[in-house]
């Protein structure tokens, strides 16, 4: 059993057999995390090259950590130091780290699709870490790690997903991974954050939280862009924490042992309370550490020499 | 060799293992997955009805190891290592079916040795078919047999297979 295609760059394109070999794998890999010498020598004298064009702690980190934990040589590029500040263009780029041929490009990037267009010019194997708001792949990868080691399943599990719908890219990944596993979706959040037709995915969307969030096992939560508030999305950070704020309260309108999830980075205080982040049934610290053992399992599965698969068919989107 | 000869087999095996250790003192079996991990818990069971004492039993998987990764298209899959003791000072001994180029156990080596300091490691195997490719060798041997490079050693344990049997088949059966 192999992945199918030697790039990640989506969860669109896995089969459901291929999601849990990637878990599976992922929970042989715990182990080396909690020994006392943390490395195994499975790629050394590979190459791994972090392209990060959008700022990232917690993604480079853990990815950086599974890289070293693995005895791969790592090394970070990033938006601020690269030459893109000076003019090149993403495919000069690319031709240039290839000519130091590197043996995975791990890519984080603004635009959607960007890593695929990097899979059709590049030898490498292309991890998506994150591309506009189309998919991260290892993110949903961790989510559904971090759901079946909580519950022992997916299939049949209710999960809300409240937020900003329309911006992330985690959410994408993640509806596509739990529809695969038989999860209910149920996505949450004002009108204007969420994108048009979302349901043709097979989702559920609502635009009360005690809606969205009656008899759920799992509530994820989702960042507030902060950054993205001169858009007048909503009137105020107020008004969204008292629309859809995860208070302690609202909690108490899911399954009595539902956990609650983020990807980080969290803000206290808007769409989530302080007591409810820090709570027993949170998980969120959970998928940090889950989330260097899944990325130590991709990069294994990935470093098998499959067949190459014709990367037009990996189009984003659609 | 059948069934009979198989539990026979062990039995003298985990009667050398304690002559050797004079006892089960810092004693532990690790099996190497997959066929040695059912050889260690039955060496560890023989142990127990002999001395009356439990010897642990730790289960390892080699394949972060392999010196071949980069040259095998289809990665295996890796399964768990699950050595719950301290191996600091134990006298490990490594479990397996059939010892053939010695490079798993290099492997193995490898991986214990990344678990801490063993005081000792030993190697047990039901088989030894020769063709070494590097310099090592068991300090228990269930049988010797003499083969060639176009025969392959089919190893059967009722826990994986649901019987017991070694057989000497021709390379392409399986």
């Amino acid at each position: 059993m192999r992945l199918k295609s030697r790039h990640l760059l989506g969860i669109e394109s896995l089969t459901p057999e291929e999601i849990v070999l990637i878990l599976d794998t992922a929970e042989s890999f715990e182990e080396i995390s909690r020994r006392e010498i943390k490395k195994v020598p499975t790629l050394r004298g590979r190459t791994v090259v972090n392209l990060f064009m959008e700022p990232s702690t917690r993604t480079r980190t853990s990815f950086e950590l599974a890289e070293k934990r693995l005895s791969a040589d790592s090394l970070n590029f990033s938006a601020s130091a690269s030459s893109l500040v000076k003019g090149e263009t993403l495919i000069d780029t690319a031709r240039n780290i290839e000519a130091m041929a590197p043996d995975f490009i791990v890519m984080r990037h603004q635009m959607s699709g960007a890593p695929h267009f990097l899979a059709r010019y590049c030898r490498s194997s292309i991890i998506n870490a994150g591309d506009g708001s189309h998919e991260h792949p290892t993110q949903a990868l961790l989510d559904a790690y971090t759901i079946r080691q909580k519950k022992k399943r997916i299939d049949g599990l209710r999960v809300a997903i409240v937020g900003d719908i329309l911006h992330s890219r985690v959410v994408r990944s993640n509806v596509f991974l739990l529809r695969k596993l038989g999860a209910d979706v149920v996505l949450g959040g004002p009108p204007t954050l969420m994108p048009l037709e979302i349901e043709r995915l097979g989702v559920t969307v609502s635009h009360r939280m005690e809606e969205a969030l009656d008899g759920a096992d799992v509530i994820m939560m989702l960042r507030i862009q902060m950054e993205r508030q001169g858009a007048g999305y909503f009137p105020s950070v107020r008004e969204y924490y008292n629309l859809f704020g995860l208070t302690e309260e609202r909690v108490r309108l899911a399954k009595d042992d539902a956990i609650i999830m983020h990807p980080g980075p969290i803000n206290r205080g808007v769409e989530i309370e302080s007591k409810v982040a820090d709570g027993a049934y949170s998980v969120i610290l959970d998928q940090v550490t889950n989330g260097v053992a899944v990325r130590m399992a991709v990069l294994y599965l990935l470093a098998g020499e499959a067949e190459d698969a014709d990367p037009s068919e990996e189009r984003p989107g659609r | 060799m059948d069934e009979a000869t198989i539990d026979r087999t062990l039995t003298r095996i985990a009667h050398e293992i304690l002559e050797k250790h004079k006892g089960t003192e810092g004693l532990v079996l690790v099996g190497i997955r997959s066929r040695g991990v059912p050889l260690a818990r039955r060496l560890a069971e023989k142990i127990r009805k002999i001395e009356g004492k439990d010897v642990p039993v730790g289960i390892l998987d080699i394949n972060l190891y392999r010196d071949d990764l980069t040259t095998i298209a289809d990665h295996p899959i890796l399964r768990k290592t699950e050595i719950p003791f301290s191996v600091d000072g134990a006298r490990v001994v490594l479990v397996d079916d059939v010892l053939f180029t010695g490079r798993t156990i290099r492997a193995a080596m490898d991986g214990i040795i990344d678990l801490g300091r063993p005081m000792q490691i030993q190697l047990a195997v039901l088989v030894d078919r020769g063709h070494r490719e590097l310099p090592i060798r068991a300090d228990y041997v269930g049988k010797n047999v003499s083969t060639s490079l176009d025969e392959k050693v089919r190893v059967s344990l009722r826990e994986e297979d649901g019987a017991d049997s070694v057989d000497i088949v021709p390379k392409e059966a399986r």
